[in-house]
């Protein structure tokens, strides 16, 4: 229990950390956005000027503190104003709720999908050391690791859309599509998912793969497995219950800290493909110079890397008894 | 380029500290097939970072040819929209990309190096912080912040893009470098150089540091491939230089002229492929080093040869039921 609180007061801190990073870096920069903005924006009503000079500062009459704590009020209930380029007057609250359901779609069943075979594969070819698997896989996967999520993504556009033409390159769903319960929506939607979905799968496999076989090989070592060997246990369960087991757990911590890593890749797949996810969002804000709705945007994909962060921790304190005895 | 930094770490070294990775380095990077492949690779392109003007068959800027070419003798690659030769681009490219491998991935090291190894050497609430503000950066998703600070610089130029990526990247291998120096602490070698009286500087420097160059090849590598990654990520969305001669700018134009729905697909692959080669090198590269330092990672098939035996049985524990390793053998 009190390893879990020490990680769910880490969790807080790294919020303060973001929110505040937030907060001070547009007052770091030169000039006064604030005021850029009006002048490029005429448009701009007197409240989304004051709802801008909360979020980026420039206002002469208030504190540093004062503005800080505005601030945190603002950010607690979600009150980022509302978008000032991308589709000006929409809350920017509204922007991002309808973007997190892509992603969360998207990035949430491809990585689970991608732990779970290669954590398999990893562990299978470590426990068939020098089979072909073992000799096949991390060769490919150290190369495959580095290759840049977008560059995976055009080729799979290339090949599959342009050459081949069997699946849209573009968007979640057909034009002129009404999203509806029916079969045909649900097939368009996942005809427009496959090539995003496969491309992430790819460039994150490999990780998973290689970390999963490195940690069978060192529990492979220890002296319980070889213990269950003399004993004369069924091979299978050695592989399962002795060897994997024991080394899913860093994994699992691994897993956590490499989510951050999948939605970073997964902002610039969104792109390739027009996917109208959170990732797509924010550099369509960044492009746009919408601040208000680029902050909401990172603070989300911030949290909701935190959130598995805890939640891996959490199940690692479930299924591994020594943090619950240290904590 | 790798190599080069492992000879210096051996020469800053007295002789009598030289541990068994750092003498073994040069005859196990030989010896290992990925090390050597990626080795070679990076070697190829750092002669095109060198000498692009010779190797080049164009000036990669000049709009003199018909634009929107297919792939020709003339042209190997095609021609872009703009009419600019794309395989004189792709070979001027390479020289950026280098750069910011080198230099952000230093950067990054030098933080990571400065950061964990006085985080353990200091302990108490020195400690704590550092290792703090390494947490905290290690869960932030580096690529949305990096896209956050290049939206508030406008278009990053090259200084910036290294400034920015050395300064974000450091964390996961600082991570590393702490836990490695706490785990000397209480080494009979350090304890020694305390006894005598050195000051802190001396005992860093001339004790620890020797111990900790393998897993600063390592960091350098890691975040060599994450800044090549990174930069050619935000040049190819529109936030780094739109004039500069890179990868990722050849990758931003293609896209921005829809170079694959317009039958000039290999100006939008290749130079993805240059990045895709140069991560591979160096993480090629780094997972050898890995194999290196950690005999325990090394092919099985290497146990037939019999000066390898040894270093499994030296640690206490033999890695594979005898079995296995015996079919090894045969």
């Amino acid at each position: 229990m009190r390893f879990v609180l020490r990680r769910l007061g880490f969790f807080l801190v790294t919020l303060w950390a973001a929110v505040s990073f937030n907060f001070v870096l547009p007052r770091l920069m030169p000039g006064n956005p604030v005021q850029a903005l009006e002048a490029e924006h005429p448009h701009l009503g007197s409240q989304a000027i004051r709802a801008l000079t909360i979020l980026l500062g420039g206002n002469k009459h208030q504190t540093f503190l004062a503005a800080y704590i505005q601030y945190w009020g603002h950010v607690l209930t979600f009150n980022f104003g509302i978008s000032i380029t991308t589709s000006f007057g929409t809350p920017v609250r509204t922007i991002v709720l309808d973007a997190l359901p892509w992603t969360l779609g998207l990035v949430g069943v491809t990585t689970i999908l991608s732990f779970v075979v290669g954590t398999f594969i990893g562990l299978v070819s470590a426990w068939k050391r020098g089979g072909w698997l073992d000799s096949a896989m991390p060769p490919i996967f150290v190369i495959t690791s580095a290759f840049p999520y977008f560059w995976i993504a055009l080729l799979a556009i290339y090949l599959f859309a342009i050459r081949l033409g069997v699946l849209p390159n573009e968007s979640a769903y057909s034009i002129g599509d009404t999203p509806a319960l029916t079969w045909h929506y649900i097939a368009d939607v996942l005809d427009h998912a496959i090539l995003p979905a496969l491309t992430i799968l790819v460039t994150s496999i490999g990780g998973w793969i290689l970390t999963m076989r490195n940690n069978v090989i060192t529990v492979l070592a220890e002296d319980y497995v070889r213990m269950a060997r003399a004993k004369g246990l069924k091979p299978w369960r050695i592989m399962w219950e002795y060897a994997g087991k024991n080394a899913v757990l860093p994994n699992l911590t691994g897993a956590a800290m490499s989510v951050g890593f999948v939605v970073s890749g997964a902002i610039l797949v969104e792109y390739v493909f027009n996917y109208p996810g959170v990732g797509y969002m924010l550099l369509n804000a960044v492009d746009a110079l919408d601040y208000p709705l680029m902050q909401a945007l990172f603070l989300l994909i911030t949290v909701a890397v935190l959130i598995s962060v805890l939640a891996a921790d959490v199940l690692t304190a479930i299924l591994d008894p020594r943090t619950r005895e240290l904590g | 380029m790798a190599r080069g930094q492992e000879g210096d770490g051996r020469e800053g070294a007295p002789a009598a500290r030289r541990t068994r990775p750092g003498a073994k380095f040069w005859r196990a990077l030989r010896h290992n097939k990925k090390a050597t492949a990626g080795a070679l690779l990076l070697l190829f392109f750092v002669v095109l970072a060198v000498f692009p003007g010779q190797i080049a068959p164009y000036n990669p800027t000049a709009m003199s040819f018909q634009p929107g070419l297919g792939p020709s003798a003339a042209h190997w690659l095609g021609t872009t929209s703009q009419g600019q030769d794309v395989y004189s681009q792709l070979i001027w490219g390479a020289r950026q990309s280098l750069i910011i491998a080198f230099a952000a991935g230093g950067l990054a090291t030098f933080i990571a190096v400065i950061v964990g190894v006085s985080a353990a050497y200091l302990g108490g609430v020195g400690d704590g912080v550092l290792s703090l503000v390494t947490d905290v950066l290690l869960v932030i998703p580096l690529f949305p912040l990096i896209i956050v600070i290049a939206a508030y610089l406008k278009s990053a130029g090259l200084t910036d893009m290294i400034i920015v990526l050395g300064a974000v990247g450091w964390s996961y291998g600082a991570r590393q470098l702490r836990a490695q120096v706490l785990s000397l602490r209480n080494r009979e070698f350090l304890e020694a150089a305390r006894v005598r009286g050195e000051r802190a500087l001396y005992v860093i420097m001339v004790e620890i540091m020797p111990t900790l160059t393998s897993l600063i090849v390592a960091t350098f590598l890691g975040s060599a491939i994450y800044a090549v990654l990174a930069a050619a990520g935000l040049q190819f969305i529109g936030l780094g230089d739109p004039n500069a001669l890179s990868w990722g700018t050849m990758l931003y134009w293609a896209q921005n002229d829809a170079a694959l729905q317009t039958g000039q697909p290999l100006w939008a692959i290749m130079p993805g492929a240059c990045v895709a080669l140069l991560g591979a090198a160096f993480a090629l590269l780094n997972y050898a080093f890995d194999e290196i330092s950690n005999p325990a990672l090394r092919p099985v098939r290497r146990l037939s040869r019999t000066r390898y035996v040894p270093a499994y049985s030296l640690d206490g524990k033999l890695l594979l039921p005898e079995e296995e390793q015996l079919g090894a053998r045969t």
